[in-house]
């Protein structure tokens, strides 16, 4: 609760391991306050949350070495190089040197980078830096990743290359927790959960979703529940 | 006069970047012209040249009669611009944001509210807010309530929707409309290849470069080869498997299918559909589809990369 405002009101999930698990909601409706619960940084007013095992309430510290985030608004830093940025980030990790010169051998080929380990990132294509971002998130090797808007204005090409990557994460068994604004992405998930005012309205399947609600599309769903909404502003 | 704006041959350089490449097109009085693009397209770079607010290398523009490098000073009170990123006062109220932007202009709220009242109205229970604290699809309603304050002649929105929700997106599109019957000319931009749809015409914008600019219908219908949409459960493995496949063309998933291009135009289906089963994806099924914007677009993104 944010003042008199209930922002995310008794919201109750699971998500499996390995699974990509879907998380729209419309501007507002109590997404990132969700899952700035979930990485511990935000406690919630009450309730109880697990991820990956640890309790969200009083292991948030663990939490945060077992997660990777990315979010849309800030990933990376503009001003350092891609190398940099990966050195950054696998220190902050407690990654051995040798460790991370494989690092940057490897990330540079998942994402097609390999003559732009010295550019700055501020120079780079959105895309690419969102790819960048997305691989940076795994380093650790976490168990959970949690993706907050990562395709806002991705080229279709690129969006779909990064789409190829969740896939390749979910395979090698970490589980996807992602947002997005573009419904056909949406259908790319396992399970799709819809945020209204909140509430999670509803939770399934994309093809159960379109079943239940006789919809040709999740946009289609989206907007059914979203429209009903009373909250109109956030 | 007919054309709002004319373009003839404009270029842009930025250091190393070739920002724009010998771009010419026309935007008719009255139309809601699509600039389809995605991020270091070059399509905020051509905004800012129709906007007088960059001046180009070479080439002209001329936008509402007037040349827009030497008659900027009669052009810009015709002009309403909405830039990619929130460009009001974060520390200033709903209302106080759209007076000041009123005010500049020398105008009132009051004397054209009737303009901004379908969007504005919206606004009126939050006026007291700070801007900052608005929700994403109020902030878009007020910038462009800003932008439109002074009723200009043409309007130009630079990624209006971007990291908008799909309900806000559609409202913000059904006031374009709105706004569209009112004899203003619309110019916007986006990556959302279903806003596109919405245009009287889009141009396709990569690299600098004009790929291509017609009707939203004829764009769609353009598409190369045959295509066929093909699902299976196991998306994954169906996507990697098909890219294997001797005669595959394009590869792209699609919400719940896969759309899929073959190098013969048109594909053996029973084939496919044998070899998908020989590599373990049994439930596959295949069907014949309509080719959207997107697969267009993505068609000329691959020609244009490709050399």
């Amino acid at each position: 609760m944010f003042g008199d405002f209930t922002a995310v009101n008794r919201i109750s999930f699971d998500v499996q391991k390995g699974e990509i698990f879907g998380f729209l909601g419309a501007n507002g409706a109590g997404k990132t306050t969700a899952i700035k619960m979930l990485i511990g940084l935000l406690s919630p007013t009450s309730g109880e949350g697990h991820v990956a095992g640890l309790d969200i309430n009083t292991e948030s510290e663990e939490i945060k070495k077992i997660i990777g985030y990315m979010s849309q608004r800030f990933s990376l830093y503009d001003d350092l190089t891609v190398k940099e940025n990966i050195r950054f980030y696998g220190g902050i990790y407690g990654l051995k040197s040798d460790v991370l010169r494989k690092k940057y051998v490897e990330i540079l080929e998942k994402v097609g980078l390999q003559e732009s380990l010295n550019s700055l990132v501020g120079s780079l294509p959105l895309g690419w830096k969102q790819k960048l971002a997305f691989s940076i998130s795994l380093l650790h090797n976490p168990k959970i990743v949690f993706l907050d808007e990562p395709t806002g204005g991705v080229d279709p090409l690129t969006r779909r290359q990064f789409w190829e990557m969740i896939y390749k994460a979910s395979e090698d068994g970490i589980t996807v927790f992602v947002t997005t604004h573009y419904m056909d992405e949406a259908e790319y998930c396992d399970r799709v959960s819809i945020m209204v005012d909140g509430n999670i309205a509803a939770l399934d399947t994309p093809e159960e979703l379109k079943k239940s609600f006789s919809a040709k599309s999740i946009e289609e769903v989206f907007i059914k529940l979203a429209r009903g909404a009373e909250n109109d502003d956030g | 006069m007919n054309q709002v704006v004319e373009i003839s041959d404009i270029s842009k350089t930025f250091e190393h970047v070739q920002a724009l490449q010998n771009i010419t097109f026309e935007v008719e009085k009255g139309e809601l012209f699509g600039l389809i693009g995605t991020d270091g397209a070059g399509k905020t770079t051509l905004f800012r040249i129709l906007t007088t607010l960059l001046l180009p290398d070479s080439g002209r523009a001329t936008v509402l009669g007037r040349d827009a490098v030497n008659e900027f000073r009669q052009l810009r009170p015709l002009l309403g611009y909405m830039p990619g990123r929130f460009s009001l006062y974060q520390d200033l109220t709903v209302e106080e944001n759209i007076q000041f932007f009123a005010s500049v202009f020398g105008t009132t709220l009051e004397t054209n509210y009737d303009l901004v009242k379908p969007i504005y109205s919206q606004l009126e229970p939050f006026r007291d807010r700070l801007a900052g604290a608005l929700s994403g699809g109020m902030k878009q309603k007020l910038a462009l309530s800003c932008a439109l304050i002074h009723k200009p002649e043409l309007l130009i929105l630079d990624e209006p929707t971007t990291g908008v929700d799909a309900v806000s997106r559609k409202e913000f599109w059904e006031m374009l409309h709105h706004l569209k019957q009112q004899g203003i000319t619309i110019i916007a931009s986006t990556p959302y290849m279903d806003e596109a749809s919405q245009c009287d015409r889009v141009a396709l914008i990569q690299n600098g470069k004009i790929l291509k600019i017609s009707t939203p219908d004829d764009v769609a219908k353009s598409f190369s080869s045959t295509l066929y949409g093909i699902k299976s459960k196991q998306r994954f493995r169906l996507i990697q498997t098909l890219r294997e496949y001797q005669f595959a063309k394009s590869v792209h998933p699609f919400g719940e299918s896969v759309h899929y291009a073959d190098r013969r135009g048109k594909p053996d289906t029973d084939e496919l559909l044998n070899y998908l089963k020989g590599r373990g994806i049994e439930d596959a099924t295949i069907q014949m589809i309509e080719s959207t914007i997107e697969d267009t677009f993505m068609e000329l993104m691959e020609e244009d990369s490709n050399g």
